[in-house]
């Protein structure tokens, strides 16, 4: 025993042993931060929990885009990283039907399908860019190597960011404010928002929808096999470009209502609005394993409750000021840490397998 | 007009020319064997009917219908199943998944339902086993597997690529059992790719030799078998 362990040391790098380093002190840094401020009892039980509801709800968000990163990944190999776009579209498109239903007074008197009706033009918004995306940018280059669609992606992204904001200006478009949102509901003892309650039902209940046509549907199963092995799945008659589109049109589909409820949240809409919750999305993608779908619903779960949690729990406590602001580099510090560490990320190991 | 043919079809890896214009004719209800040693050109050939690959030149028919205007799953439509190499079944869906997914084309439920009691009749482990991730299936029943899959679809033509590939000889004595019942019992017409030739003349009706792109002998499986050239290259004798 002692002497594998010796042998095992001998055949350490120095990059291992900086890696061990980082990761101990990482750790040590997150108990002792959380520790301090459990302790120091800054905040009541009832603002921590609050900070968790908030989380899943933001984290309900980032699981839905998710889906589109890794069913995308699952079929093509290939980051779309106009994700954020296809996000952004939607709701932006939306907005202005909300708006003209919120100047008719119809969101006051029947908010339910009002809502319904936003909901319907940003998904389908979504999912029309995201199947038109695929077919003129990423379908031609199918066969070029890998590198090849990534950068296009990029350009993709900039295109439809900058198409936005030219025919819709680059100013910030607030959302209707629902009155029906106002307030909190009285659940087991604490005050919720109504908002965060409804827009964590939402996605949970997409994710849900979205997950079961995939696993149950003749079309889901065609996805899942040309995300297994194309070939193979041609010669079973499956028409391999149509399941392509259909993963864009579920993606896009997905990132349309999470860019609703997004809305819903922050109120607000504007052409950049897309790139900082597509890429912690890619990033919930990565922790949960690129190309597995529960574990981007999860990793997106997760990655909320942890941003919401972080700056507070472990940051404040070894006194970091404003510590709030560093939300995005807790959620951009995960995403290399994943990478490092655990490549595959969480239930990923199915995926290496494969390879 | 056969019932299915190749004339003359020529393809290119990018600068190798893989096939140089070989042409082969299977009848209805014939077992055909394509023998020949490795990067002879045997998978390409059955690449190129299954439209995974284009030909430069030549023909593929069927029926007198040309199949090179189809896309790979228009061709499943058909009736022409490729049993490819290795088996690809599908590792992360179940035994059951992977038989519903041979019926990809099909809308019949009542007859899916029918023929894959008929699978599991044909192979009693594969019922057994329905609900396990096909992954977990040892390669024979993975073969059976591949073979069960493609019975799904209602297939005319069959084409059989090294279904001996990797298998002890008592499985593939048994797979070859059952290429020759499902030929007997159902008229089923096969196009069987071999490096197994000894397994595979002996349930062929016909065969051709492959060579490096070319088709160097071709007779009865009985000729082809006292044949000594065939016997010194491909029967070890």
């Amino acid at each position: 025993m002692l002497e594998r362990i010796r042998v095992r040391l001998r055949h350490l790098s120095g990059t291992d042993i900086a890696l061990w380093l980082i990761s101990v002190v990482l750790v040590v840094l997150i108990v002792v931060g959380s520790y301090r401020s459990l302790t120091s009892g800054r905040y009541t039980v009832r603002q921590w929990l609050d900070f968790v509801i908030f989380g899943l709800a933001q984290g309900g968000v980032y699981a839905l885009i998710a889906l589109g990163y890794t069913m995308v990944y699952g079929v093509l190999q290939m980051i779309n990283f106009a994700h954020s776009e296809v996000f952004m579209s939607g709701p932006f498109t939306a907005y202005f039907v909300a708006n003209a239903l919120d100047k008719a007074g119809y969101f006051d008197s029947h908010p339910i399908i009002s809502l319904g009706i936003v909901f319907i033009v940003a998904m389908t918004v979504s999912m029309v860019v995201a199947v038109v995306l695929e077919m003129l940018a990423y379908r031609p280059l199918r066969g070029s190597p890998r590198l090849v669609p990534l950068i296009t992606a990029i350009g993709a992204s900039f295109f439809l960011q900058y198409t936005f904001r030219g025919l819709y200006g680059s100013g910030v478009k607030a959302y209707p404010d629902i009155a029906m949102l106002h307030g909190t509901w009285h659940i087991a003892g604490l005050n919720i928002q109504k908002t965060l309650v409804v827009v964590f039902i939402a996605a949970i209940f997409l994710l849900v929808a979205l997950y079961t046509f995939v696993q149950k549907t003749k079309v889901g199963m065609g996805i899942r096999s040309v995300a297994e092995d194309q070939q193979a799945a041609a010669l079973m008659g499956v028409d391999v470009d149509r399941m392509i589109s259909m993963t864009f049109a579920v993606g896009g589909a997905g990132a349309g209502a999470a860019g609703v409820l997004y809305a819903l949240i922050f109120k607000q809409v504007h052409f950049f609005m897309g790139f900082v919750p597509g890429i912690k999305a890619f990033t919930a993608a990565v922790l949960g394993g690129i190309g597995n779908i529960p574990g981007a619903m999860l990793g997106g779960l997760f990655l909320g409750v942890f941003e919401s949690l972080g700056p507070s729990l472990f940051l404040e406590g070894l006194g970091v000021p404003a510590s709030y602001q560093l939300k995005d580099a807790i959620a951009f510090t995960m995403l290399v840490l994943v990478l490092i560490f655990r490549p595959t990320g969480i239930l990923g190991e199915r995926i290496a397998k494969r390879a | 007009m056969a019932f299915f043919e190749i004339e003359n079809l020529h393809v290119y890896y990018g600068f190798i020319h893989a096939l140089k214009g070989i042409s082969l004719t299977v009848e209805e209800g014939e077992i055909v064997t394509l023998i020949g040693a490795n990067g002879a050109g045997k998978t390409t050939t059955l690449r190129t009917i299954s439209g995974l690959l284009r030909p430069q030149e030549g023909d593929v028919r069927f029926n007198g219908e040309s199949l090179l205007r189809y896309r790979p799953h228009e061709i499943v439509k058909m009736g022409i199943i490729h049993v490819p190499e290795g088996r690809r079944v599908f590792a992360r869906m179940t035994v059951q998944e992977n038989l519903e997914m041979g019926a990809y084309v099909r809308e019949d439920k009542d007859g899916i339902a029918q023929d894959l009691k008929r699978v599991f009749k044909l192979f009693p482990r594969l019922e057994e086993r329905r609900s396990q991730l096909a992954g977990t299936l040892s390669g024979g029943e993975q073969q059976m597997l591949a073979i069960g899959r493609a019975l799904m679809s209602r297939p005319r033509v069959l084409l059989m690529d090294e279904p001996s590939m990797g298998l002890a000889p008592v499985l593939v004595e048994e797979i070859f059992d059952t290429i020759k019942e499902l030929n007997e019992t159902q008229n089923l017409t096969i196009l069987l790719v071999e490096q197994n030739a000894h397994m595979a003349l002996q349930i062929a009706h016909r065969g051709y030799v492959l060579e490096t792109g070319t088709i160097t002998i071709q007779g009865s499986a009985q000729e082809l078998a006292q044949n000594p050239e065939v016997q010194k290259a491909y029967l070890g004798m």
